[in-house]
């Protein structure tokens, strides 16, 4: 067996370390109808590791709208935005936070 | 019942005896006129020696005759040929006038001289109007999606009229189509009296275009063969949608329809 040297190197079971094994951490970023013309952004799934408040203070600082966290029972903490901020809050997330752009979801029209 | 049972098995031997005696009665014959076939076409092929050149068929006689018994197959096989062939000039011969005629049709074609692209552009549009499918054109008749319509209800709402008709040339039940599009666009709605969807908020029917491109990619297109002929099947066993491509066989897996955080509006529920 020994000879063989593919076989003693590779061992074809273990994590490959690729993130496709897990599928359920998208970021989703939401739009949502208000009355009139007023929109609201939300942004689920961004990843623990990340300080919430933080983010929360940047964004609102850069594009110039007010914002909040709120806490849902199953899905976590989630970012509301005041206005349509989807493009926006996906390129701070890309370039920012160096998240991968595949892991980001836009939704809505 | 044993002699019921007996009887009908006996007369079915007999018949399989029959049916052998039958089968093996004809198949002799057939081989010996296979054989007497064989032996004539030889013999007329020697006859087609004799009459016509003794340039080619000479060759192959000395070649089997090297190759020794193991080629009698191939010799047999090149005698009917040479037999094909022979008939087919002494018939040509027979014909006589027919010869020269066919010769000039063929040299008038080269004369004429189709092109290939002429020749190919003809063929494509035989093929067009015949069946344009087969014709390499995607977007046929069969899959060309009719744009949203859109209207306004009141000043809130808007009436997405033709719900229904793309839920069919997608080949989509409505419902899922319509819960689609509720968890996308982060709204509520219902169904009126005419299968017209009503929404609340506004929306153009440019946003509902590129909601709608959003749906087809992700629970209609194949993602192997680009096709837009498939089914959305719901497999009980496991809960899980699978989408099975019409055109090339394949099958994966559907994400469910999530709707995802949905904010508070307006006033909150006194507590």
């Amino acid at each position: 067996m020994s000879t063989i040297q593919n076989l003693n190197a590779f061992d074809p079971f273990a994590d490959t370390g690729d993130s496709e094994a897990q599928p359920t951490n998208y970021i989703h970023i939401r739009i949502q109808q208000r009355n009139g013309r007023k929109t609201l952004t939300t942004v689920q799934g961004v990843p623990n590791e990340y300080d919430l408040k933080k983010i929360l203070k940047v964004l609102k600082k850069d594009f110039a709208c007010n914002g909040n966290i709120v806490k849902d029972e199953e899905l976590g903490e989630v970012i509301q935005l005041q206005g349509d901020q989807r493009v926006k809050v996906s390129e701070f997330l890309t370039t920012q936070l160096q998240l991968p752009k595949k892991n980001i979801k836009i939704h809505g029209f | 019942m044993s002699d019921l049972g007996f009887d009908p098995s006996l007369k079915k031997k007999k018949k399989v005896k029959k049916a052998e005696d039958g089968s093996e009665s004809p198949a002799p014959e057939v081989v010996d006129e296979m054989f007497a076939n064989l032996k004539k076409k030889k013999k007329s092929t020697k006859k087609a020696e004799e009459d016509f050149e003794k340039s080619a068929s000479p060759v192959g006689d000395d070649l089997s005759s090297s190759l020794g018994d193991l080629t009698l197959k191939k010799k047999k096989k090149k005698a009917v040929k040479t037999v094909d062939t022979s008939e087919f000039e002494q018939q040509l011969e027979e014909a006589g006038v027919e010869e020269p005629a066919s010769e000039a049709v063929t040299s008038d074609g080269q004369d004429i001289g189709f092109s290939y692209e002429q020749l190919l552009s003809r063929f494509f549009d035989i093929l067009k109007t015949n069946n344009p499918e087969l014709a390499g054109d995607r977007s046929g008749p069969k899959f060309r999606i009719p744009p949203p319509v859109c209207q306004r209800e009141g000043s809130k709402k808007t009436l997405f009229a033709n719900v229904q008709e793309i839920a069919t040339v997608l080949q989509r039940n409505p419902e899922h189509l319509i819960q689609f599009l509720f968890a996308e666009l982060g709204t509520s709605g219902s169904i009126d009296g005419e299968k017209r969807l009503v929404l609340k908020g506004k929306f153009q029917p440019k946003q509902m275009e590129s909601v709608l491109r959003r749906y087809i990619i992700e629970y209609v297109t194949c993602k192997t063969c680009k096709s837009m002929n498939t089914e959305l099947k719901r497999e009980s066993a496991n809960r899980l949608h699978f989408l099975s491509c019409k055109a090339c066989g394949s099958t994966r897996s559907v994400s469910s329809i999530k709707t995802g955080f949905q904010a508070q509006i307006g006033r909150r529920k006194r507590a």
